[in-house]
């Protein structure tokens, strides 16, 4: 065993996905919430490899795990930025308070 | 303290600081510096627990792709840079702030009362993992493999249709 507990390292992942949560929830701007969300998924990550070090070594279902979230938050960085360019092309703003088409 | 706990509470520090001057950073381009520091932090971490093919892919895909599309995004909507004094949060800001620093507190606790169920000493680590990984792909998790790869192309052709000029 590293001479690391594991608690040490849900504890900074517990913390980055706190303010990552922050991040995304008080932002006004929509690039600033995506930051956020891509700071959750990095804690997120964290804890999954982790969990794979000090629980299920043996396997390799914690790593497979972590490299598919890592795609997903690929593949939802390129659609977000795209629409959030599309919606700043049309709208001239990227402020998530002006964006309100949606809202009646 | 050993050389591990050392080397795990500086790139803590690290990313922990980093995060924090990221959503703190009046300039959304600053907080995207920031988070380029957060991604090597956990980086770090991931090569410390022993997943180092997966902390080399965090460098490439988190730093070297997505912290350089959204710094695009971000130079490619300049009004948002323009005004340097327009308020960064909305509204709800402090009660977010107490949630989450709450979130924190109600996490930190239940990691430090959880018994986890710790794997036995001296279980071997496997090593060599980029290639347990690539047979792990093509053998066991091949229809996770196969599914990502698909979610990436509709994404890809997703983000092009969206963003494309009409």
């Amino acid at each position: 065993m590293p001479s690391v507990p594991l608690s040490w390292y849900l504890i900074v992942a517990a913390l980055l996905f706190s303010i990552g949560a922050y991040g995304a929830l008080s932002r006004r701007n929509a690039i600033g919430i995506l930051m956020g969300i891509e700071l959750m998924l990095n804690a997120v990550n964290i804890n999954l490899v982790a969990f794979w070090r000090y629980v299920e070594v043996e396997g390799l279902a914690g790593q497979m795990f972590a490299i598919i979230a890592i795609t997903v938050a690929a593949a939802e960085a390129a659609v977000a930025l795209a629409l959030i360019l599309a919606i700043y092309r049309t709208r001239d703003t990227v402020n998530v308070e002006e964006i309100d088409l949606l809202k009646w | 303290m050993t050389a591990e706990q050392f080397v795990f509470v500086v790139a803590a520090l690290i990313t922990l600081g980093s995060a924090v001057g990221m959503v703190t950073s009046r300039s959304v381009f600053v907080g995207a510096l920031w988070m380029i520091a957060v991604f090597g932090g956990v980086a770090a971490l991931f090569i410390l627990v022993g997943a180092g093919f997966l902390g080399i892919v965090q460098i490439l895909i988190y730093i070297g792709a997505i912290a350089v599309l959204i710094l695009f995004a971000i130079m490619l909507t300049p009004r948002v840079m323009g005004d340097p004094n327009a308020p960064r949060y909305n509204r709800q800001w402090p009660l977010v702030a107490v949630m989450t620093t709450g979130l924190a507190a109600v996490l930190t606790v239940l990691v430090l009362r959880t018994d986890w169920p710790l794997a036995q000493e001296g279980t071997p680590v496997i090593t060599g993992f980029a290639v347990e990984l690539g047979k792990g792909f093509m053998t066991t998790y091949i229809l996770p493999f196969e599914v990502a790869s698909v979610l990436l192309l509709v994404a890809l052709i997703g983000a092009i249709v969206i963003a494309r000029e009409e």
